[in-house]
C-alpha cells in the first residue's frame, strides 16, 4: 500500500495561513468593531469623557427610545409571522402545480426578492404619496375611503410591515419549497390509501416533515428583520413622530444624523442580546442537524 | 368506516382538481400581490411629467403615449452613469475578494483540519448572523480613521464583511461533500494545495461557487446603509443611495425619473437571477434541507 506523500494532512501551517485573511477580516471588521462599539458607548457626545452607563440610563428615561423597543419587536414579530404564512401558502401553490410550470410561477414570485430592497421601497413610496397614490385611487373606485398610508401612525407601522411581507416572503417560498420537494411521495400516496383529506395530510405529513426548516428559516428572518434599515429609512424616515423607528433607523439618526455616535452605538448594542440568543438557537440547530447526518 | 373504501378514487380526483384550482387561484394573488409594484414603477417611468402630474386618469396605465424621456435624461443629464460605474466598480472588486478569501478558508476549513479550525468554522456562521446595522457606527470611526470616508473604498473594505461568512459558509458545505478519493488520487499523481485546489476543487465544485458570487454581488450591489451612512459626495455614490437622496430634488419630486432610475438600477440583479436562479437558490437550500 502506498504511503500518501505527508503534504496534506500533516501540515496546519498551510492550512492556517489559508484561513489568515478570513480570520484577519472576522478579527479586524467585525470582533473589533464590537468591542469599540462597547467602548464608544461608554463615551459623552464628543468622546471625551467616560460617562460609564450614562447613555444607557439617558436612552432607559426616554419615551421614544422605549417606543423604538416596542416598534421594532411587533415589526419583526407580526412581519415574520405574515412572511412565514404567505411564504408557506405559496410554496404548497407551487408544489401543488405541474411541474412544468413550477419553474416559471416561482421566478415571478421571486422577483420583489432580487430587487434591491432601498429601490423597490421607493415604488412603494411613490404608491403611498398622499395625493397621487394609486392604490387609494383603486380603494374610492370601489367606493372606499382612502388611506393615510403613511402620515398615520398606525397606517405607517401597518406599510412598514407590508413592505417588508412583501420584499421577504419569497424568501420563505424558497426554502419552504425546497424542504416540500424533500419529502417523498411515498408518504403522500399511503395517506391517499388510508383514505385523508387534504388538511389531514397537511397537518399530519407535510408540517412535521419540515418544522425544522420553518423553525431555522423563522429564527433567521427575525435577526434580519429585526435588524431592518432600507424600508423605514426611506419609506416614513422614522415618522410620524418617531412611531416607526427601528433600532437601526434611530441609530442612524442619533449616531450620524445628529453626531452623538456614542448614543448611536448604544442604541445599536441593544439589538445584541436579542441577536446572540437568536443566534445561538439557530446554530444549536444546526449544530444538531450536522450531528444525525454525520 | 363504512362507505370509505368506496369512495376513494372518484373523491380522490375531485380532491386533486379542487385543489389545483385552489393552487392556481392562490398563485394568481400571489403574484399580483407580487408584481404590482414594480408594474407600477415602469408604467409610472414611462409616463409624461404631465401625465403623472393629473389625478383623473387612471395611474395603472399609460394614457398619454408611451415616452422614454426619464431614461434619456437620466443616462445623459444626471449623475445616474457616474453611480453605475461607482456600484460596478465597488461590486466586481468586493466579489473578487469575497472569493479568493472564502474558496481559500472553506478549502482549509472543510479539508486540513487544524487546531482551532472547529471554532474559526463556527465563527464565520455566526459571523454571517451579524447585520450590517450593528455595527455601522463603530465602522464609521474605523472607516474614517483609515480616512476612506466619502469614498467608495470604504464600500469595498466593509462590504467583504456581509459576504464572506456567508461564501465561506456555502464552500465549505459544497468543498466537504466532494468524496475524498478525489484529492487523493490527485495526491498520488502529486498534485500540491494549489493544484489541488484549482484542478480540482473549484471545477467540482463550480455550482457552488456561482452561487456565492451571486450571493457577493447581490449584496454589494443592493446595500444601503454603509453608502448612506459613509458616502456624502454625489461623484463618489453608488446607485442606491444615489437614487434615493439626489434624484429627489428640492420638494418637486420626478417621479418619472426616480421609478426610471430604481428600475435601471435594479437590473442588473435580476437579469444576473433570470439566468443563474437554480445554481442561487440549490446553493441557499443546500445547507438546510439535507437531512
Amino acid at each position: 500500500m502506498r504511503v500518501l506523500p505527508p503534504l496534506l494532512r500533516r501540515k496546519p501551517a498551510v492550512a492556517v495561513l489559508m484561513c489568515v485573511p478570513l480570520f484577519a477580516l472576522i478579527l479586524g471588521l467585525v470582533a473589533y468593531p464590537f468591542f469599540h462599539a462597547l467602548f464608544l458607548a461608554t463615551l459623552n457626545k464628543a468622546e471625551t469623557a467616560f460617562v460609564g452607563l450614562d447613555n444607557f440610563t439617558f436612552l432607559f428615561g426616554r419615551q421614544t427610545f422605549w417606543m423604538v423597543v416596542r416598534q421594532s419587536l411587533l415589526f419583526a414579530l407580526v412581519a415574520v409571522v405574515f412572511k412565514a404564512l404567505i411564504g408557506l401558502a405559496a410554496a404548497h401553490a407551487i408544489n401543488t402545480i405541474p411541474t412544468k410550470g413550477q419553474r416559471k410561477w416561482r421566478g415571478m414570485m421571486l422577483i420583489p426578492w432580487v430587487i434591491p430592497p432601498a429601490l423597490s421601497t421607493l415604488g412603494w413610496w411613490w404608491l403611498f404619496e398622499p395625493t397621487y397614490s394609486a392604490i387609494n385611487w383603486g380603494l374610492t373606485k370601489f367606493a372606499l375611503p382612502a388611506v393615510p398610508w403613511l402620515s398615520d401612525t398606525f397606517w405607517a407601522r401597518f406599510s412598514i410591515i407590508l413592505v417588508n411581507v412583501w420584499v421577504g416572503a419569497p424568501f420563505f417560498l424558497i426554502m419552504y419549497l425546497a424542504a416540500l420537494k424533500s419529502i417523498p411521495g411515498e408518504l403522500y400516496e399511503a395517506a391517499d390509501m388510508d383514505g385523508a383529506g387534504p388538511w389531514q395530510k397537511f397537518f399530519y405529513i407535510t408540517l412535521p416533515m419540515i418544522r425544522n426548516i420553518i423553525a431555522i428559516t423563522t429564527l433567521f428572518s427575525i435577526i434580519v428583520t429585526l435588524a431592518n434599515f432600507d424600508i423605514v429609512r426611506v419609506l416614513t424616515q422614522g415618522g410620524p413622530l418617531n412611531s416607526t423607528h427601528l433600532f437601526a433607523t434611530y441609530a442612524f439618526r442619533v449616531g450620524i444624523e445628529s453626531g452623538d455616535i456614542p448614543l448611536g452605538a448604544a442604541v445599536s448594542l441593544f439589538m445584541f442580546p436579542m441577536l446572540a440568543i437568536l443566534a445561538f438557537i439557530i446554530l444549536r440547530n444546526v449544530r444538531r442537524r450536522a450531528a444525525s447526518l454525520a | 368506516m363504512t362507505a370509505i373504501p368506496f369512495a376513494t378514487a372518484p373523491s380522490l380526483r375531485s380532491n386533486r382538481r379542487w385543489a389545483l384550482i385552489a393552487a392556481y387561484a392562490c398563485l394568481g394573488i400571489f403574484v399580483i400581490f407580487f408584481l404590482f409594484p414594480p408594474y407600477y414603477m415602469l408604467v409610472t417611468s414611462l409616463k409624461t411629467n404631465a401625465e403623472i402630474a393629473e389625478l383623473a386618469s387612471n395611474p395603472w396605465i399609460v394614457t398619454d403615449g408611451v415616452t422614454f424621456g426619464h431614461y434619456e435624461h437620466l443616462l445623459t443629464e444626471s449623475s445616474f452613469p457616474r453611480f453605475f460605474l461607482n456600484t460596478t466598480i465597488v461590486t466586481v472588486i468586493v466579489v473578487a475578494i469575497t472569493m479568493v478569501i472564502s474558496v481559500l478558508a472553506a478549502y482549509s476549513l472543510a479539508r486540513l483540519r487544524f487546531w482551532g479550525s472547529g471554532v474559526l468554522a463556527t465563527g464565520v456562521f455566526l459571523t454571517y448572523l451579524v447585520p450590517d446595522t450593528l455595527l455601522f457606527i463603530p465602522l464609521f470611526k474605523i472607516v474614517g480613521w483609515l480616512g476612506l470616508l466619502d469614498t467608495y473604498w470604504s464600500l469595498i473594505l466593509v462590504y467583504p464583511t456581509l459576504t464572506v461568512p456567508f461564501c465561506t459558509w456555502i464552500m465549505i458545505g459544497y468543498f466537504g461533500s466532494i468524496p475524498r478519493e478525489l484529492d487523493e488520487a490527485a495526491l498520488i499523481d502529486g498534485a500540491n494545495h494549489l493544484q489541488m485546489l484549482l484542478k480540482v476543487f473549484i471545477p467540482v465544485a463550480l455550482p457552488g461557487l456561482i452561487a456565492a458570487t451571486i450571493f457577493a454581488f447581490t449584496v454589494s450591489w443592493a446595500n444601503f446603509l454603509y453608502p448612506l451612512a459613509y458616502i456624502y459626495s454625489e461623484s463618489e455614490m453608488v446607485l442606491t443611495v444615489g437614487t434615493v437622496t439626489t434624484l429627489i430634488k428640492g420638494d418637486v419630486f420626478h417621479w418619472g425619473g426616480l421609478m426610471a432610475g430604481a428600475l435601471l438600477a435594479a437590473a442588473p440583479p435580476v437579469i444576473l437571477y433570470a439566468f443563474l436562479m437554480d445554481y442561487y437558490i440549490a446553493g441557499l437550500t443546500s445547507g438546510a434541507t439535507k437531512g
